[in-house]
C-alpha cells in the first residue's frame, strides 16, 4: 500500500543555514502521526514544505506515490490535501458559516461557478452547518470571523480544515495558546472529525501528542532522530536527551 | 436533523425580504420620470443609471474583491468606443441592431480587454495591482490621443440613435424612451451582479480579499478569483459605457482618462464599499451633486473632494454605512435618544460649514471677479469683498463651529455607545 504521503530526503535552506538536513519519512493511510521536536527544531518549515507554502531546495515530497514537489497550494488541495495554520488564518469579514462554507466549496465541485446561488446548494449548505456543529460554533454561525474569540477561531480553522473532505489533514499546533481545558476539548474535536482520515500534525504539547497520535516521529535540529508509536518514543534514550529531558525537569 | 431549521428558515425570510427591494427599486424606476418631468430632469436621470452600473461594477474590484484599481474607466471608454462605432455602423439601416442591443457590444469589448490586462494585473492585490492599474489607464488615456482613426481625438466619435434598427417601433428619438432603455439596463445588471455576488465566484472573491493565502488553501487560485471578478468588473462597466454612448451620441477621450477613473472611485467610497448598494447611493448623490450644485457654484468639483476626504477620515463605511449603522437603534427604538446629541453637534458643524463654504467662495471671487467688481452674492446676501466684516464674520463661524463641535462630540459618542449598547442588549435576548 503506498503512503499516503512519504518525503524523500527533504531539505530546506534559508540562506547560509540548512534548517530541514535530509527527512525521510513515511505517513501511513490512516494513521495519526505527530511530529515534536523542541523550540527551533524546523517543525513549522517541515509543516509548511509538505503544505506547498515553501519550496524544498532539495527532495521531493509525494502524495499517494504522486509527486507534489513545486507544486501551488490550491494544486494539492485539490488532491486531497488540507492543512491548518498556527497563527489563526481565517476569512475575518466573512461569517463563521461562509468560512466552513469556503472551505467546502471547491471540494464539492462547485469550484468557479459564477451562475449558481450559493443559497441554493443545499448539499455545500447541509455540511457546513453540520461542520459547524461537529466544531460548537452552530449558535455562532452569523457572527463574522473575526470577532469570535481565540478558541472559536481556533475550531473554526479546523472546521475550515476538513469542510473539504480532504483524506490528508494537516494541522499546525492545534492547541497553541489554549488552556488546559480548551485543549481537551480541541483533541476530542481532532480525534473525531479525523476518523478514517490520515492526520499529520506538528505539536508541542506532549499530553496532546501522547493522547492522540498512532505514531509519533521526534525532529531536532533538522533531522528525525526516532520514529514509531508513543511507547517506543517515551522509553528511546536519545528523545529524553534531546526532548523530552528537557521538558521533564 | 434539527440543526438544518435555522439555515433554511434564514434563507426564506431573506428571499421574500430580497425579492421585495428588487420589486420597490422597479417600481422607483418606472415611476420617477412620472415626477421629474422636464428634459433636464430626464438627463440627470439617465446620467445617474449609467454612473450606477459603472460605480457597482468598480465595487466588484474594490468592495468584493478587494481591489484598489485607478483605471476602472478603460473598460468604460473602450465599452463606449465600441458602442459608438457598431451604432454609426449600423445607422441607416445598415444591418439588422436595434439599438437596445448596443450597449452588449460594449459589454464584449469590457470583457475582452477585462481578460487582456487581467490576465497579467491580478496575480495580486495591493499596491503592485493598484500601480498597474493606473499603469493601464495612462496607457489607454495615451492611446486614444493617439489612435485618432478609432478614437476621434479630442472631438470623439459621433452616432445618431436614431437610425438603427427600430425596436417595437421605438426609435429613440424621444427621451423617455431613452430613459427606460437605459433604465432597463441598469436594473438587469444590477440584478446580475447581485447575483454575481452570491454565486461560489463572488463569494470566494470576498475570501480573497479577506485572506487570500487561506483561500488557497481551500482550492482556490487567488489570481483565477480574482480574474473573473476582473472580467466581470470589465464587462459591466463595458455595458456602461455602451449606454453613455447611446445616450449622449458622442464618446470622446474623457471617457477613458483618469479623471473619470477617479470618479468612479469616488462615487463607490462615498456611498461606502462595503455593502451592494452602497455604489448606487454613492453614484446617485455624486450625480445628484454634480448636476444641482454646480447650477449654484463654479467650484462644485471642490466641494465633492471635500466631501470624499471627510467620508475617508470620519466614515470610511460610507454614507451606506452611516445609515446601516443607525438601523439597530432606529430596530431598538432608541434613535430619538441621540436627537439632541446630533443636534448639538450639528448646529456647530452647519456653522462651520458655512463659514468654510463663504471663505471659499469669496476667495474663488477674488481670484475671478471683474476689475471693479466687488460685491458677490451669496446666501443670499450681498457681501462686499473689499471690506473685513463678510472675511471676519465667516472666519469666525468656521472656527467658532469647528471648536463647538469637537467640544460637544465626546457627548455624541457616549450618547451612542448607550444606545447601541441598549441595540446590542435588546438583539441579545
Amino acid at each position: 500500500m503506498t503512503a499516503a504521503i512519504e518525503l524523500v530526503d527533504l531539505r530546506k535552506r534559508f540562506g547560509a543555514t540548512e534548517v530541514i538536513r535530509g527527512v525521510s519519512l513515511q505517513f501511513s493511510q490512516g494513521e495519526r502521526h505527530a511530529v515534536i521536536g523542541p523550540n527551533g527544531a524546523g517543525k513549522s518549515t517541515l509543516y509548511n514544505l509538505i503544505t506547498a507554502k515553501y519550496r524544498p531546495s532539495a527532495g521531493s515530497i509525494r502524495l499517494r506515490g504522486r509527486d507534489i514537489t513545486g507544486r501551488k497550494p490550491y494544486e494539492i488541495n485539490r488532491m486531497g490535501l488540507a492543512r491548518s495554520f498556527q497563527m489563526t488564518n481565517i476569512f475575518p469579514r466573512l461569517s463563521a458559516f461562509e468560512n466552513v462554507r469556503c472551505g467546502a466549496l471547491w471540494a464539492m465541485n462547485y469550484r468557479y461557478s459564477f451562475w449558481r446561488d450559493v443559497d441554493k446548494l443545499d448539499d455545500v449548505n447541509e455540511r457546513s452547518l453540520r461542520i459547524l456543529g461537529d466544531i460548537g460554533l452552530l449558535s455562532r454561525s452569523e457572527v463574522p470571523a473575526g470577532v469570535l474569540s481565540y478558541a472559536e477561531q481556533r475550531a473554526l480553522e479546523i472546521g475550515i480544515t476538513i469542510a473539504g473532505g480532504a483524506d490528508v489533514v494537516l494541522l499546525d499546533e492545534p492547541t497553541a495558546g489554549m488552556n488546559r481545558s480548551e485543549t481537551e476539548q480541541t483533541v476530542e474535536l481532532v480525534r473525531r472529525m479525523t476518523q478514517g482520515r490520515t492526520l499529520i500534525m506538528v505539536e508541542h504539547d506532549m499530553s496532546v501528542v501522547f493522547g492522540l497520535a498512532d505514531r509519533i516521529s521526534v525532529l531536532v535540529y533538522g533531522e528525525i532522530i526516532a520514529s514509531g508509536p508513543p511507547d517506543a518514543i517515551r522509553g528511546n534514550a536519545a528523545v529524553r536527551e534531546a526532548y523530552l529531558g528537557e521538558e521533564v525537569d | 436533523m434539527s440543526a438544518l431549521a435555522p439555515a433554511s428558515a434564514r434563507t426564506r425570510t431573506t428571499f421574500v425580504r430580497r425579492n421585495a427591494i428588487w420589486w420597490l427599486a422597479l417600481l422607483i424606476v418606472l415611476l420617477l420620470p412620472q415626477l421629474a418631468r422636464s428634459g433636464t430632469s430626464i438627463a440627470v436621470l439617465n446620467q445617474m443609471c449609467i454612473m450606477v452600473i459603472f460605480s457597482l461594477s468598480y465595487n466588484m474590484l474594490l468592495g468584493q474583491g478587494g481591489m484598489l484599481s485607478f483605471g476602472h474607466a478603460v473598460y468604460f471608454g473602450l465599452g463606449g468606443y465600441f458602442t459608438i462605432h457598431l451604432m454609426k455602423m449600423a445607422s441607416g439601416g445598415g444591418f439588422f441592431m436595434p439599438l437596445p442591443l448596443v450597449p452588449l457590444a460594449g459589454g464584449v469589448a469590457g470583457l475582452l480587454f477585462g481578460l487582456l490586462f487581467g490576465s497579467f494585473s491580478t496575480n495580486r492585490a495591493g499596491t503592485v495591482f493598484a500601480m498597474i492599474s493606473l499603469g493601464i489607464g495612462e496607457l489607454i488615456a495615451a492611446s486614444s490621443l493617439i489612435f485618432v482613426k478609432f478614437s476621434g481625438g479630442e472631438e470623439g466619435i459621433t452616432a445618431d440613435r436614431t437610425n438603427l434598427t427600430a425596436f417595437f417601433g421605438a426609435t429613440f428619438r424621444h427621451e423617455l424612451q431613452v430613459y427606460y432603455l437605459i433604465a432597463g439596463w441598469m436594473m438587469l445588471c444590477a440584478w446580475l451582479m447581485y447575483r454575481f455576488s452570491r454565486t461560489p465566484v463572488g463569494r470566494m472573491a470576498n475570501a480573497v480579499r479577506d485572506n487570500a493565502e487561506r483561500a488557497e488553501f481551500v482550492g482556490y487560485s487567488q489570481k483565477h478569483v480574482r480574474l473573473l471578478s476582473f472580467m466581470g468588473a470589465g464587462f459591466f462597466a463595458g455595458i456602461a459605457g455602451g449606454l453613455f454612448a447611446v445616450n449622449y451620441e458622442i464618446v470622446t477621450e474623457e471617457t477613458v482618462n483618469l479623471v473619470s477613473s477617479g470618479v468612479v472611485l469616488l462615487q463607490a467610497y462615498i456611498g461606502g464599499v462595503g455593502f451592494f448598494a452602497g455604489p448606487i447611493v454613492g453614484a446617485v448623490v455624486y450625480t445628484l451633486l454634480q448636476t444641482l450644485l454646480s447650477n449654484y457654484t463654479e467650484i462644485w468639483a471642490f466641494y465633492v473632494g471635500l466631501i470624499f476626504v471627510a467620508t475617508v477620515m470620519y466614515a470610511p463605511a460610507g454614507l451606506t454605512g452611516i445609515i446601516m449603522m443607525h438601523l439597530p437603534i432606529y430596530r431598538a427604538g432608541k434613535l430619538r435618544s441621540l436627537a439632541l446629541p446630533y443636534l448639538r453637534v450639528g448646529l456647530p458643524a452647519l456653522c462651520c460649514a458655512i463659514g468654510v463654504i463663504g471663505l471659499l467662495e469669496l476667495l474663488h471671487f477674488l481670484s475671478v471677479r471683474a476689475v471693479g467688481q466687488s460685491i458677490k452674492r451669496l446666501f443670499w446676501v450681498r457681501l462686499d469683498v473689499d471690506q473685513p466684516l463678510a472675511w471676519l464674520v465667516f472666519a469666525a463661524l468656521a472656527l467658532g463651529g469647528f471648536v463647538a463641535a469637537r467640544r460637544m462630540a465626546p457627548q455624541l459618542v457616549s450618547a451612542w455607545d448607550a444606545a447601541s449598547r441598549h441595540a446590542f442588549a435588546g438583539r441579545e435576548r
